[in-house]
């Protein structure tokens, strides 16, 4: 950038400072990546061994039910999640828009949970929807006796437990990010419309969200990212259980690389999470880093 | 007119407090719970306050509440979990500092394309990493090791904390480097005299958005330690499913709540940085 006459040293000084750690965590993220990549392709099971065995790996998860099932679930758990925190976050973030007197206590209030663990939001929400001393042993004792509420151990509904407790922990999030874009908008707009006889929800749905395009696009990048390395989450509310019912790639991966000594398939596992979240961001910092030159 | 305006607030205010009250519903049902003892636990239900608070479950979670085969509580981890989370928030913070003075100020041939390939490690599912380093920590003899848990921390936060102080430091005016170049100070002087003390903003934020993460790390944790470096989310989850002759609920959210207690105290006090630290990491280049 300055290319006055210095000495030497400040035109290499730069690069050397910085050199180890790019190159450290440049070999960290491909590095890694690669031998990954490798290592999917080998017949590694308990420990990594490097006979080379092709698509072998692939194959066989292609075929794989219990990653058919975490496929799936990824699936619905990716629309329901994203879908859910972007749309109670952007309904936060619209009411709380409204020159609420108590907003930073509010705001406090509807993000504190992305300050925690998922650990901690998982252990929290399986006491409260365990069938036994949860919401059902509540119910009854309000006098809903026929109450029942065993999505927590139901196979076909667990999954949806994960659904819940993951908008609770998000959807302040994508609240911080829309009340940030709000702040920025022409309060001018919003007095011309009314004059014009607009109701507030309509000009809302038709002049402001519309103009808020790219932060959907971003939010949306950062919350599917999430929703694919979801994993801690699953591990506190499920185990992947029951059975394998609640099983998301992440936790496929890490059940077959590091407890069943699988580790030619959870290397595989981990190349298909990879480039799923690659189709996604790649694109989007191709376009940011674009658009900013 | 002012009759429709004040029903729009009713509503407004019904469907704020109603969130409000959804959101905080968990902390309430985890704090009623972790000050009951079995016996009120059976009698009551979620959401009603025990009927004589107790702190047994809190001392039995901290002290000696069974971790699989180990029975001393989350205390151990809690420290492992400092031991590990001082180190690697100052060490990745540093990096980012400097990674990000000269990616603003320094920039060479290649540097922004260096840059865009550090940023998709934001992004990348650290599973692709998990196999490779295991191996790459049992050569450097650091498996299982706190040392080990440090090192991973360090490399895989650096991408964000390079992109915090960049994004900062690319609004600090290039007439002050320039000027104090043709003053004659050097890079070094330039980083500590003039650029870090006007860093304290992102330095913070920065700080709390490392120790937010590093600590709530669970998935690092539990591949590459064991019982004796193990942090606190793993301690945690495995009290949780440590399966006894009864489950002892109150002792369980008494638990979660002493391994949120740190994040969650930074966060009253510093939302602020919290904050900027999300949209920070959300809004890039």
């Amino acid at each position: 950038m300055f290319r006055t006459p210095q000495s030497k040293a400040t035109v290499w000084l730069p690069k050397l400072v910085v050199a180890p750690s790019f190159f450290l965590s440049l070999l960290f993220i491909y590095g890694l990546m690669a031998w990954n990549g490798y290592l999917s392709f080998t017949a590694s099971r308990i420990l990594p061994n490097y006979e080379f065995i092709g698509l072998a790996n692939y194959e066989a998860l292609w075929v794989n039910e219990r990653f058919h099932v975490a496929m799936r679930n990824l699936a619905v758990f990716g629309v329901l999640f994203i879908g859910g925190s972007m749309a109670l976050g952007v309904l936060l973030a619209i009411l709380l828009d409204q020159k609420i007197r108590a907003e930073g206590v509010l705001r406090t209030i509807y993000l504190y949970p992305m300050a925690i663990s998922f650990i901690v939001t998982g252990t929290a929400w399986k006491w409260m929807l365990n069938p036994g001393m949860g919401l059902e042993h509540l119910m009854h004792q309000w006098g809903f006796e026929t109450f029942s509420f065993g999505w927590l151990v139901d196979p076909q509904m667990a999954i949806y437990c994960v659904v819940i407790a993951g908008i609770w922990q998000c959807a302040g999030f994508v609240m911080a990010l829309f009340l940030a874009a709000l702040r920025g908008i022409d309060e001018s707009i919003i007095k011309a419309a009314q004059v014009d006889g607009a109701s507030l929800p309509r000009i809302y749905w038709s002049i402001i969200l519309p103009s808020l395009g790219p932060v959907f696009f971003s939010t949306f990048i950062v919350v599917s990212h999430l929703a694919i390395k979801s994993f801690d989450l699953v591990m506190a509310l499920t185990a992947g259980g029951p059975g394998f019912a609640t099983d998301l790639p992440a936790t496929f991966m890490y059940a077959h690389a590091f407890t069943r000594g699988q580790i030619g398939l959870g290397a595989a596992s981990a190349m298909v999470m990879l480039a799923v979240v690659a189709a996604i961001v790649v694109p989007y910092l191709y376009s940011e880093l674009r658009s900013k030159r | 007119m002012t009759i429709r305006l004040s029903i729009h607030r009713i509503v407004l205010w019904t469907l704020l407090l109603v969130f409000a009250l959804w959101f905080l519903a968990p902390l309430y049902v985890m704090l009623v719970t972790s000050l009951k003892d079995a016996e009120q636990l059976r009698a009551g239900n979620l959401l009603s306050l025990p009927t004589d608070p107790t702190l047994y479950a809190w001392f039995k979670a901290w002290g000696s509440a069974c971790t699989g085969v180990q029975c001393e509580g989350l205390q151990p981890f809690f420290w492992n979990s400092v031991q590990m989370v001082v180190p690697a928030v100052l060490i990745s913070t540093f990096i980012g500092a400097l990674n990000g003075y000269v990616l603003s100020k320094w920039r060479f041939r290649g540097s922004e394309l260096l840059f865009a390939f550090m940023l998709f490690g934001v992004f990348m599912p650290m599973q692709v990493v998990l196999l490779p380093m295991s191996q790459v920590l049992g050569w450097l003899g650091l498996a299982s090791s706190i040392w080990g848990l440090i090192l991973v921390h360090v490399l895989a936060g650096i991408p964000t904390t390079t992109l915090f102080f960049r994004n900062y430091y690319v609004g600090l005016p290039d007439e002050l480097i320039k000027a104090a170049q043709l003053d004659g100070a050097t890079f070094w002087q330039i980083f500590w005299l003039i650029v870090v003390p006007l860093s304290t903003p992102i330095i913070v934020v920065t700080l709390i958005w490392q120790f937010t993460n590093i600590w709530n790390d669970f998935l690092y944790g539990v591949v590459f330690s064991d019982s004796g470096s193990m942090p606190i989310t793993v301690g945690l989850n495995n009290l949780a499913n440590t399966s006894g002759v009864v489950k002892e609920y109150n002792v369980v959210m008494a638990a979660a709540l002493i391994a949120a207690l740190p994040t969650l105290i930074i966060y009253i006090v510093a939302g602020k940085f919290f904050l900027r630290g999300l949209t920070a990491g959300a809004v890039k280049g």
